[in-house]
């Protein structure tokens, strides 16, 4: 006799219902075992992780929230004892902050320079939108003419506002800017100097590269403020904030060549022997074929050389410029608003305005970076 | 001539416009002509500005009286020293900021690097959240900040925070207890010495051991009871000679002690931080470039992760990091300059600060200055290429 299929106790017909993972292998749980208390090295780690936070996060929040001054007029608001930070200076001094002394009835051009500044970035920051040449003669060319009409004025229509009033993120603004659209074509002239054939542009460039990159940028900008005005023919006199723009130029354009070169090295050889193939000449060959795809690599190289720019922008209150960290600190000594709360308020408001920008724009370069890197990532 | 010598000339159509040469050879003649015309005339106009504000020129000012005081100091100087005597003052002031920060930054930054990798969740948090709010605020913000608003704001002496072994936290700095050496202590440092070289030979034995026995060494803890214990013991043999000078309050301020200035403490104290959240991007970028089997194949031979981490990663990882750390480096000597802001006596601030004030030979003092920080920089990068070759990839 053959045992047939029915002749057995117990035949399951349908699937059984899957059990849950056990308890300790899933959810909250066992997130924390894995992530936090994998072993007794890890735990006490994760304990004194806990007990730092504990011991900073609350002072610092019951400081910049709970015993902070929301509103006031003068130091009497902030001068309490137990009081936290004084916000009600960053919002009494705020346009002070943002233009520094530039005369109230033309803040509009400030504004409008700003918004003129977005039309032209925001669609050269995203990749998809076209048109990238003639956005990028708009950004390079004709936004730093119409800026300089709007903020300098003097001409067609518009009453000249001297340098000397400007101030806060403005001056931040313009000298980091500036500094860019100076530097980029000088950085990118002297990475292809570097890399030239011909012996004594070499020299140069090299010399030129490595003397400003050798040396901070505060003996620059004193050079600048210094010497500048001893180097040019006597009675030319120019402005304290394009002498330090000139010196910051200068520096920007050292950093800038070598992110440049680093993108002319990833260029394969065969793309400039196919150029030269072609018949191209040195500069139709450069400017057709080469950096196009040289300066595509380097964009990150060159978003993070603006971050450091733009924190080093800083640096001009040392000549007596006041960007916004100089305005913010000027303020410190408005005998309306000396409070013992005022300059730890006024950092942290300076820093956190600071931190927005390069943070964005360290984001922006991460996101440019990894849509580079599809054609090569595992 | 070059034209002469080069290959021969196609026979027709052919113009020396279009010989590469020829070309370049006249294109660097002008760059070369137009440069020598700038330089000379820069040249002439500082000469004439030079004369018309009647500054002298040279380096005679070097040998003349400063006449101004220094607050902190590493060689004896007074208002009657030269003013190349307040030279050497700034740079070795820069030097101690800068080879203290450096190796703080590197102490900090490895370890916030590490930490960033970290299985453990909230370690790799933190360190995330250190790195990231450190690297994008101003460095000059980051000083003045721990300058103005946490070291200036801390009580006076009268009531400063008491730190153990009978030091203080007040505005006025850090003050420690001063060592005061009585004849005789020569010979511990003596013994130190004996340590050190003694601790370099048994390395070089040990290792000459194991690659010949394959027997290991414990020269790690050989060399610390050698470095630690053995100077010790020729410190107590030879009677105890040394006083440690407590501070003691005194009025308004404390006496005795030896005091760190809170402008130093405070320029140091950013300077690191600022630059191990740099050191700790690129730490991390080194370990992370070191493929996941080094350290599979270390677990299947039986390291534990500490050892792997030690042996395996990080000897392979620095080849990828001493070049982007060496430029952090560079970077933070060169911004030890920043001291000038809150009023450290550094190189820049007695220098390019003072001095020039004082005689307005502006060229001469930015020349100098700028030629220093120049050969700091060259000497550093050099030192850190022949590390560099020394630990790289040997391809044979």
């Amino acid at each position: 006799m053959t045992a047939t299929a029915y002749d057995f106790a117990y035949v399951r017909k349908e699937e059984e219902p899957i059990l849950a993972p056990p308890r300790r292998e899933s959810g909250i749980v066992a997130w924390m075992r894995t992530n936090l208390f994998s072993s007794i090295g890890n735990t006490v780690l994760t304990l004194a992780g806990i007990a730092f936070i504990l011991w900073v996060v609350p002072p610092v929040i019951r400081w910049a929230f709970i015993d902070a001054v929301w509103n006031g007029t003068s130091r009497e608001d902030c001068v309490a004892p137990g009081a936290g930070a004084c916000w009600a200076f960053v919002e009494a001094k705020f346009a002070q902050f943002m233009y520094g002394r530039y005369p109230i009835d033309q803040r509009w051009r400030v504004d409008l320079t700003g918004i003129l500044l977005l039309i032209g970035l925001i669609p050269m920051a995203i990749p998809r939108i076209p048109y990238k040449k003639e956005n990028a003669f708009y950004l390079l060319v004709i936004f730093p003419i119409l800026a300089f009409w709007l903020l300098v004025g003097g001409f067609l229509g518009l009453p000249y506002v001297e340098t000397s009033l400007w101030g806060g993120l403005l001056v931040t603004l313009v000298v980091a800017i500036t500094g860019m659209v100076v530097a980029m074509p000088l950085g990118v002239l002297l990475a292809l100097g570097r890399r030239s054939q011909l012996p004594v542009i070499r020299f140069l460039s090299i010399t030129f590269i490595e003397f400003w990159r050798g040396v901070p940028l505060i003996t620059v900008l004193f050079m600048a403020s210094v010497m500048l005005p001893i180097f040019l023919p006597p009675g030319v006199n120019f402005d304290k904030l394009l002498r330090a723009l000139v010196g910051v130029a200068l520096f920007t354009a050292a950093y800038m060549a070598e992110v440049v070169r680093g993108g002319l090295q990833a260029v394969p050889k065969g793309q400039y022997e196919a150029a030269q193939a072609m018949g191209l000449g040195y500069w139709q060959m450069m400017r057709l074929i080469v950096l196009p795809q040289a300066l595509r690599v380097v964009i990150p190289g060159i978003v993070n050389s603006f971050i450091s720019l733009f924190k080093d922008t800083s640096l001009v209150l040392i000549i007596g410029l006041f960007d916004l960290l100089g305005i913010v600190q000027l303020n410190f000594a408005d005998a309306n608003w000396a409070s013992p709360q005022t300059p730890l308020t006024g950092y942290v408001f300076a820093a956190f305005v600071f931190w927005l920008f390069c943070f964005g724009m360290s984001r922006y370069s991460i996101y440019t970076e990894r849509r580079l890197q599809t054609g090569y990532r595992r | 001539m070059a034209i002469e010598e080069s290959a021969p000339r196609p026979d027709k159509g052919y113009s020396l416009f279009y010989d590469p040469k020829v070309r370049g050879f006249v294109f660097q003649a002008l760059m070369v002509v137009l440069l020598v015309a700038l330089v000379s005339w820069i040249a002439t106009n500082t000469y004439t500005n030079l004369r018309r504000a009647n500054i002298a020129s040279g380096f005679d000012f070097l040998g003349a009286r400063s006449g101004f005081d220094i607050s902190q100091t590493l060689i004896s100087y007074t208002t009657d020293s030269t003013y190349f005597r307040a030279f050497l003052v700034g740079l070795l002031n820069t030097l101690l900021v800068a080879g203290l920060g450096v190796v703080l930054a590197s102490v900090v930054g490895l370890l916030v690097g590490i930490a960033r990798l970290s299985k453990n969740w909230l370690v790799a948090k933190l360190a995330t959240i250190y790195v990231e709010t450190l690297r994008n605020i101003p460095l000059l913000l980051l000083l003045l900040f721990w300058y103005k608003a946490v070291l200036s704001v801390l009580p006076s002496p009268r009531q400063s925070f008491t730190l153990p072994f009978g030091s203080f936290l007040s505005n006025r700095g850090l003050t420690l207890p001063a060592t005061q050496f009585q004849p005789g202590a020569g010979w511990t440092l003596l013994a130190f010495i004996a340590a050190i070289v003694f601790v370099i030979g048994l390395a070089f034995w040990a290792n000459r051991r194991r690659m010949a026995t394959g027997k290991p060494f414990p020269t790690l803890w050989v060399s610390l009871v050698a470095l630690i214990g053995f100077p010790i013991a020729v410190f107590y043999a030879t009677g105890s000679p040394l006083n440690l000078n407590f501070p003691e309050l005194r009025g308004f301020n404390f006496v005795g002690g030896f005091n760190i200035h809170p402008e130093f403490l405070a320029l140091l104290l950013g300077l690191s931080l600022y630059t191990a959240s740099f050191i700790a991007e690129v730490v991390r970028g080194g370990i992370l470039a070191i493929s996941n089997g080094q350290t599979e194949a270390a677990y299947a031979l039986g390291f534990r992760p500490g050892r792997t981490l030690r042996l395996i990663i990080i000897p392979q990882a620095l080849r990828v990091i001493i070049p982007p750390l060496t430029n952090q480096y560079l970077n933070l000597i060169k911004n030890s300059s920043l001291a000038v802001a809150i009023g450290y006596p550094d190189l820049v601030s007695v220098f390019s600060g003072t001095v020039m004030n004082q005689t307005g030979q502006a060229v001469e003092v930015i020349a100098i200055t700028m030629g220093v920080y120049l050969l700091i920089s060259l000497i550093t990068s050099a030192f850190m290429n022949w590390f560099n070759s020394r630990i790289a990839l040997k391809e044979r």
